[in-house]
């Protein structure tokens, strides 16, 4: 059978990493759902001042990036202490 | 357009295309095996393959079509932003480490590591042709779309230039080049960007873009029982109208011998110059009446109303980021909109001003607002592309195969990481280039595709020398990863894996370099035939097929254990078909055959909202039906984990 390029050593944080991935995923497409579902149901929305000068679009679209930069780091800080503690 | 060519630029760009062709000279010298052609060895530093990922992802599509979609569409071509970004958290929290974990060398692979199955290695491998090709057309037509003011030379020139560099590369080193190729490129676009980025909002807004800059003619119209009988002008005497669409009125004039085109204002009492371009009898075009070495037919996109703290200015100086977004809100924003004017052989672009709140907000593309005339088909519409953008990226077989240069999953974990922040800092600049292209007179209404590097010459030759090397060395870069993936799909998918020809190492790398001869002409071709079309939208498309055809079958594979390999392969061919067929009945496609967009039987352009389900759908009731084949498992893999 095919088997990396690189030989990996077994992950005891395997499962445990996977579940936390899919909750942040999950939590993420809420996110993104939201920005879609507002650009479909009421898209005036979009232009309405929302934090000072800048409108909804602006802040939820730079927000949705900063968001995914920030759930990034979260989850690697996380998946990294798991697997420094299960895979000794 | 006509373009002064520098030869500033054409030193630095050829200094950046002999850099990267001696990059890839040094690492032939190292690439010997397979796994050094494919996957650069498996041992490419993390924060190195970040980078590298950055400079894959961040194609054409992302400098060249996004800052020309915003420059031309305001927020929506922001959108594509946010989708691109987004469907990294699809490839970080669902299919960075299992992927690493499952495949070897290709996406099929890992799609096949618990089945061993024949029909998995066909579809994958096919289904890895079709979505790199796909993704392959809008790069080559970005480079082309590069070299015409760079260069000076035309569109199929361009397109020749990178794919005969590509493919050397490519037939040269493989991945180890490819990789550091991308660091480099991705990082000098990043760097270049912010540099860009900085210029634009120290320059703020103006309302007279240049010395240079073309003031376009406003005249009075002589209207006699509704029918434009004349101008008042004496030295533009009318000639005909035509009425477009039922709602634009077009009249063209003889100025001295030349013709000169007009749109009828709003309230039908002045005449606005337009641009435009005809098409004699005899196939040549004249530009805004004369020949293209005349250099008529201008730059545009200009401000026509600043407002600042409610007063209105001629200029603003310097600005910060919010302040360069809130100011816009408060002025007006002269696009340029095209339209075809058949019985008389010309396309027009006329002035079509817009509320700059319009600009930093969906609907100028994608029309989603009822006050706008959206239809029910047009809110399809969105909602598929950002479905698609969502669950593309994930599912690209070149962004994929990048997991394989890295030596563990915590490797691909981090450098997936990198490669958000780094893509995601510059979808946040491509808001500002975009805005910034369209109000500074840089946009050639041709080509959406060059408002960024164009926007870069406005500030100066130097940087726009820079700028330009750097796209084009993005188009290098990330051609030959899809080249990389391609001849992967080829040698080692399907002539090694599924037609089991046993071949050596040696004769693997060799298969490999053939396959990307043959694909790099491929794409040659396509970008020729492609030319004119924005490269994010095309790009788009790809990521519908790869989200279609791919996806389904690799979140089903690591989440579902009813999961059979006909299933997959049925999945696979679902996805590749329908979305491919429906693409090719979509309104877009129909206007590039010459015929009328609303003759397309598929009303909207992107296929992701059907083509996705559908993949789904196959994909379990075929895996139901052939429960009794996954007692030939391989491997369960998450669950001995």
């Amino acid at each position: 059978m095919h088997g990396p390029a690189a030989k990996l050593g077994k992950d005891n944080a395997a499962s445990k990493k996977t579940r936390l991935g899919v909750i942040l995923f999950l939590f993420y497409t809420l996110v993104y759902g939201g920005f879609v579902l507002i650009g479909l149901v009421n898209p005036e929305l979009m232009g309405l001042h929302v934090i000072g000068a800048q409108n909804l679009a602006i802040v939820y679209g730079f927000g949705l990036i900063v968001l995914a930069i920030i759930m990034g780091f979260i989850y690697n800080a996380v998946c990294t202490r798991m697997e420094n503690r299960l895979n000794k | 357009m006509i373009y002064n060519v520098s030869i500033w630029a054409i030193i630095i760009f050829l200094t950046f295309v002999a850099a990267v062709l001696g990059l890839s000279f040094y690492f032939a010298r190292k690439t010997k095996s397979a796994a050094g052609y494919y996957a650069a060895g498996g041992n490419i530093h993390w924060g190195v393959n970040g980078i590298a990922f950055a400079g894959d992802y961040l194609s054409a599509a992302s400098f060249l079509g996004i800052c020309g979609m915003i420059a031309y569409s305001g927020y929506d071509g922001f959108l594509y932003s946010i989708g691109y970004l987004a469907g990294w958290v699809v490839a970080l929290f669902i299919v960075a480490e299992p992927m690493k974990r499952l495949g070897k060398y290709t996406f099929t692979d890992a799609l096949d590591a618990r089945f061993n199955s024949k029909a998995i290695k066909l579809t994958a491998a096919i289904s890895t042709l079709i979505v790199s090709i796909f993704y392959l057309i809008p790069q080559m037509v970005g480079a082309g779309d590069l070299v015409v003011p760079l260069l000076g030379l035309p569109h199929w020139v361009g397109v020749v230039i990178v794919g005969s560099i590509v493919i050397f590369i490519v037939a040269t080193a493989g991945m180890t080049s490819t990789t550091y190729v991308q660091f480099i490129k991705g990082a000098l676009l990043i760097i270049f960007s912010t540099i860009l980025t900085i210029y634009i909002l120290n320059n703020g807004f103006t309302l007279n873009p240049g010395k240079d800059y073309h003031k376009f003619t406003t005249i009075g119209v002589v209207l006699e029982d509704q029918k434009i009988t004349g101008t008042t002008d004496p030295g533009y005497v009318f000639k005909e109208s035509f009425t477009v669409d039922n709602s634009y009125t077009f009249v063209k004039t003889d100025k001295g011998g030349v013709d000169q085109w007009f749109k009828l204002s709003k309230d039908s009492t002045t005449l606005e110059e337009v641009l435009f371009i005809t098409t004699l009898e005899n196939g040549t075009k004249l530009y805004n009446g004369e020949p293209k070495s005349a250099a008529k037919f201008y730059q545009v996109g200009h401000l026509s109303k600043i407002v600042v703290d409610g007063v209105e200015v001629d200029k603003t100086g310097p600005l910060g980021p919010f302040e360069f977004l809130s100011t816009m809100e408060n002025s007006q924003v002269v696009r340029f909109a095209k339209k075809e004017i058949k019985a008389a052989g010309t396309t027009v672009w006329y002035q079509n001003i817009t509320d700059g709140k319009n600009m930093i907000k969906p609907g100028l593309l994608y029309k989603i607002s009822k006050s706008t005339g959206a239809t029910p088909w047009d809110r399809v519409n969105f909602v598929s592309l950002m479905l698609a953008l969502f669950l593309g990226t994930s599912a690209l077989p070149h962004i994929l195969i990048r997991y394989y240069t890295v030596s563990s999953q915590r490797a691909a974990r981090k450098s997936t990481i990198v490669a958000i922040a780094a893509i995601g800092f510059f979808y946040i600049l491509t808001l500002y280039m975009g805005l910034g292209a369209s109000v500074n007179g840089v946009l050639d209404v041709e080509s959406s595709n060059m408002s960024g590097p164009l926007l870069a010459k406005y500030f100066g030759i130097g940087i726009f020398s820079i700028i330009s090397a750097i796209a084009f060395a993005t188009v290098l870069g990330t051609v030959s990863g899809l080249i990389v993936a391609s001849s992967g799909a080829i040698a080692h998918d399907f002539m090694d894996k599924y037609l089991n020809m046993k071949m050596d190492d040696k004769r693997k790398v060799k298969a490999g370099k053939l396959a990307a001869f043959g694909v790099g002409l491929f794409a040659i071709l396509l970008g020729i035939l492609f030319k004119g079309m924005n490269v994010s939208f095309l790009v788009g498309l790809a990521f519908s097929v790869a989200a279609s055809a791919n996806l389904p079958a690799i979140l089903f594979l690591l989440f579902w254990d009813k999961t059979t390999a006909k299933g997959i392969a049925w999945s696979i061919v679902t996805g590749i078909l329908s979305s491919v067929i429906l693409i090719l009945f979509s309104p877009t496609m129909y206007e590039k055959y010459g015929l009328a967009k609303a003759a397309a039987p598929f009303p909207i352009d992107n296929p992701g909202i059907i083509s996705i389900p559908l993949a789904v759908i196959v994909l379990v009731v075929v895996s139901l039906l052939t429960q009794k084949h996954n007692a030939t498992k391989v491997e369960n893999y998450h669950h001995d984990e």
